[in-house]
């Protein structure tokens, strides 16, 4: 890593760490959504950008997590984080294998168009169904918290509680992430994304790989979901929704594909600029819509490639060595 | 060349697409260690019947016998694991990543205890060696650093041959390595390949009759998906039907 790269990574974590100091409650939460964000972004990142699954379906795992999580609160009185996140990631990773089977068969837009199906389908079975709270969406009446027999270890009431916990997943799913695609498995995956007949050719059991990273890459989305849900006390359709898929494939697209840190950054700009422009005008639609077409036309390797072509103009081939 | 060991065998093998009989009946053996050249002209059925014997397509009829076992049935990555290695007809690359990496995805298959999830990729020793001792039996100056999209088609070629050796195949199946290479790249190619037909099996689709008669130890000549001829170059080329039909039209 380049000198720059590590002072820049210093002052980004300081700067995370000190968020809650600020003691302004809106900042905090808003910080802490926008990191459930960064490891929702993160995790299709790793099938679209590194094996080459263009997914629209990837809130259904996010989803399950988080009904997963309002269930174990609303019917069955748990409210451990010790036991939610992993039973959620469980049910996450349930879901993924189920439909990363029956949708792995087809691969370019069919692909796109099956995994759109069976989100929309778990949105439709939770939108109509009263178990599941209906349009309504379930409510989480009490917050999580980290306990062991009658020990609490952290009480996720607490909106700083909240933010830590939520830092701490984002870096630890970072950190697994980025050793993933730099291990054996992660160079299969990007073989994968090359050219898949050769992979085959080469005697690689190609179906069991795509299907081991869309599993992983739907067990993070559950991470996701499992945090969003602790952090809103909510899981309503919405968040199964294909638009909310189309949101999460776009900050990957905008951050720029297989670079993880652009799927961060994409995360925490996407929703900046939905933020900021629903603010200013009704037609925020609009105005999201222009920056996204502007930095997939412009800058076809997100803004991360965009980054490096303007590092590469102004300090010439020396900087991009 | 009877003495030695059949390694592949087809029994009849076909393949129909809808009515048109690309491959019709084509029992051949390919012995080990032979050089064994499919030629035809185009439209003859030689890139099928490559396809039927790495398993890109399933036979309608017939069987394949591959090192011992009936294979008629295996998918492309099974019979690769089982030890046969093929190349495309246009080249074949992971054109977004490095020669190096190309190479070392393809050596990666032979060490079964390299597949962690969390360790470095580079740091596993002897698929790295593996690496290194293809490029030096290669013997090709690459910028190993290099993408392989950026490099020429001559050298992806060879980029190719080099990650069928690091699979250490029993059998190589080629299809038109010289396709696109320039003259002097073509020569190189035919030494190169010498060279590997000292330790390997090799099964070669070619149309330039020059690289087919200096390198092939038998030739099958396959013409509207039949077999014509097969036998030693010199009886080949003796034969009056495939002149005719083939060589004739050069």
């Amino acid at each position: 890593m380049r000198p720059v790269t590590i002072i820049a990574a210093i002052v980004v974590a300081a700067m995370l760490v000190a968020i809650p100091l600020f003691h302004n409650a809106f900042l905090t939460a808003h910080a802490t959504r926008i990191l459930i964000y960064v490891i929702f972004a993160m995790s299709l990142d790793l099938l679209v950008g590194y094996c080459g699954m263009v997914s629209l379906g990837h809130a259904a795992f996010f989803g399950i997590a988080a009904y997963t999580t309002a269930l174990l609160s609303a019917k069955a009185g748990i409210a451990n984080i010790l036991i939610g996140l992993p039973l959620s990631m469980l049910a996450a990773a349930a879901g993924a294998l189920v439909i990363g089977l029956l949708t792995l068969r087809t691969s370019g837009i069919y692909f796109i168009m099956a995994t759109l199906a069976f989100a929309q389908m778990l949105h439709f079975l939770v939108n109509d169904s009263d178990f599941f709270g209906g349009s309504d969406g379930i409510l989480l009446l009490t917050r999580f918290r980290a306990s062991v027999g009658n020990t609490v270890l952290l009480d996720l009431g607490n909106a700083t509680t909240r933010y830590y916990t939520a830092l701490v997943a984002t870096s630890v799913a970072f950190a697994g992430l980025a050793l993933l695609v730099r291990s054996p498995f992660g160079r299969i995956l990007q073989g994968l994304k090359s050219n898949e007949q050769r992979m085959r050719a080469l005697g690689y059991p190609v179906a069991r790989y795509k299907l081991g990273c869309f599993v992983i890459g739907g067990t993070l989305a559950g991470l996701a979901g499992h945090l969003y849900a602790t952090l809103t006390s909510l899981a309503d359709p919405s968040i199964l929704d294909w638009l909310h898929s189309a949101q999460v494939l776009m900050m990957v697209i905008i951050g720029g594909l297989g670079t993880l840190i652009g799927s961060a950054i994409g995360a925490f700009l996407l929703i900046e600029l939905i933020d900021q422009s629903a603010e200013l005008t009704d037609h925020w639609k609009l105005i999201v819509g222009v920056v996204v077409i502007a930095v997939t036309m412009f800058g076809r390797g997100g803004l991360v490639g965009l980054a490096s072509l303007l590092r590469t103009s102004v300090f010439g081939a020396r900087a991009s060595a | 060349m009877n003495d030695k060991q059949i390694l592949m065998e087809t029994k009849s093998l076909s393949k129909n697409f809808g009515n048109l009989a690309a491959v019709r009946d084509v029992s051949l053996q390919v012995y080990e260690g032979e050089i064994h050249a499919i030629i035809g002209p185009n439209g003859a059925g030689k890139t099928t019947f490559l396809n039927l014997l790495s398993g890109e397509l399933p036979a309608s009829s017939g069987a394949l016998y591959f090192d011992g076992s009936e294979v008629t049935d295996w998918r492309p990555d099974r019979l690769a694991r089982a030890g046969m290695g093929r190349s495309f007809q246009h080249s074949s690359v992971f054109e977004q990543l490095s020669v190096r990496e190309n190479v070392r995805l393809a050596a990666q298959t032979q060490f079964p205890n390299s597949f962690g999830l969390f360790r470095p990729a580079e740091s596993y020793a002897d698929v790295g060696r593996r690496v290194e001792e293809v490029f030096g039996e290669v013997a090709l100056e690459w910028s190993s650093g290099a993408r392989a999209g950026e490099i020429s088609h001559g050298e992806q070629r060879q980029l190719e041959i080099a990650m069928l050796l690091a699979l250490s195949p029993k059998l190589m199946l080629l299809d038109e390595p010289t396709s696109g290479m320039s003259r002097n790249e073509t020569l190189e190619l035919i030494e190169l390949l010498r060279r590997i037909s000292e330790r390997h099996t090799l099964v070669l689709v070619e149309h330039d009759m020059d690289v087919v008669f200096q390198l092939a130890d038998r030739i099958t000549v396959l013409v509207n998906g039949s077999v014509l001829a097969s036998g030693p170059p010199a009886a080949v080329r003796e034969d009056v039907a495939v002149r005719t039909a083939y060589l004739g039209t050069q």
